[in-house]
């Protein structure tokens, strides 16, 4: 369980230092989540990996804390809610924007899915 | 309260233990009570949560440094959980790999659907140029999306405000839109999501289906990087 979570937590640092090194515009998080998969793919590839990340310890970690995803995201948004104030006397033409906006952007994203893809359900 | 109770208090709120408790609390009770309704997208656990916590930090005159001091321990999962999206994306790799080349269009289409709408619809309803480039990266998780802002010059505390907004709106209307629209496959449920709505988006997805929630990750984060290049291009066209 130990050797999962610091495993998880190199990714991601791994990942931080990369952004950062290189300049590049995507979230250290992100590029962790790329090196983890990568190292996922090549587990079985590498001795001293078949151990650590092949015992099903990886997946329960990682299960563990995507079970709550929900929960990361209250503090931030608890500092959210007091700061309603810097959207000022907009907050009507933001709110619209945001609105429309995000219908718009789903509603495209779908069609735009399903015209390549095709209609249907899940495979 | 009594010279106890008031010594108690004083303790209390300067440990991280009293809010940290404070937070699983209140969320272990708003995603209680989410369950309960069978998850209906009108009762989002997060708001909620939000919410009653707000309602608690003004109740007891605490300020939000205080409450974030025991908060920070559940804010820097954030990090840690999404290199942990890498596992239901491997989980379903074959899924992804087959559905790759419509999943790539769509992204592109989406995100420059979601940076010009908002910012085209904002400027029509008079907001001004200062606050469109805090708007435009709006669709991206918070910590990209105050880079790109701070970048050209917009205010990154604006830009935070309506991510967060944006992510727990796109969460609640996800579900009534996309049955409305018809739309069956998980995949293209969950990547309309993640697009649109980040992190609190996919965390939604992930609530409804597994495949759902692997394609609303891989649309976030890909979104991130697509948003980065084009706000930049967008800020040129705003007058």
């Amino acid at each position: 369980m130990i050797i999962a979570l610091a495993l998880i937590l190199m990714c991601q640092l791994a990942g931080e230092i990369l952004a950062r090194a290189m300049g590049l515009p995507i979230p250290g998080p992100v590029l962790g989540m790329a090196i983890m998969f990568a190292l996922l793919m090549t587990r079985s590839r590498f001795e001293w990996l078949k151990r650590p990340a092949g015992d099903g310890a990886l997946e329960q970690m990682g299960s563990g804390i995507l079970a709550s995803l929900s929960l990361l995201f209250v503090p931030a948004g608890v500092g959210i809610i007091q700061r309603l104030d810097i959207l000022a006397d907009h907050w009507v033409a933001l709110g619209i924007a945001l609105i429309a906006s995000t219908v718009l952007a789903m509603v495209v994203t779908v069609f735009t899915f399903r015209l390549i893809a095709g209609k249907g359900d899940t495979p | 309260m009594s010279d106890v109770d008031f010594s108690l208090w004083v303790y209390l709120s300067q440990t991280p233990l009293l809010w940290l408790s404070v937070t699983l609390l209140a969320f272990g009770m708003t995603d209680a009570f989410s369950r309960k309704l069978y998850r209906h997208p009108l009762v989002n656990p997060v708001l909620l949560a939000i919410l009653v916590i707000a309602g608690l930090l003004r109740i007891t005159g605490t300020p939000y440094r205080t409450y974030f001091e025991g908060a920070q321990f559940i804010h820097f999962l954030l990090g840690p959980a999404t290199v942990a999206l890498a596992f239901p994306l491997y989980e379903h790799r074959g899924t992804v790999r087959r559905a790759l080349l419509p999943m790539m269009v769509a992204l592109i289409a989406g995100s420059i659907t979601a940076i010009i709408s908002a910012v085209w619809i904002a400027s029509l309803l008079g907001v001004p140029r200062s606050m469109l480039l805090s708007l435009a990266p709006k669709s991206v998780t918070a910590g990209v999306a105050m880079g790109i802002t701070e970048q050209l010059g917009g205010d990154p505390a604006l830009t935070a405000v309506l991510v967060i907004l944006t992510g727990i709106m796109g969460a609640i209307i996800a579900t009534p839109l996309l049955n409305a629209l018809g739309v069956k496959d998980w995949r293209a449920r969950g990547l309309a999501v993640g697009l649109a709505a980040h992190g609190i988006g996919t965390a939604r997805a992930f609530q409804v289906h597994p495949i759902a929630g692997t394609f609303a990750g891989i649309a976030m984060g890909l979104n991130a990087l697509l948003t980065a290049i084009l706000v930049p291009l967008a800020a040129s066209f705003i007058p």
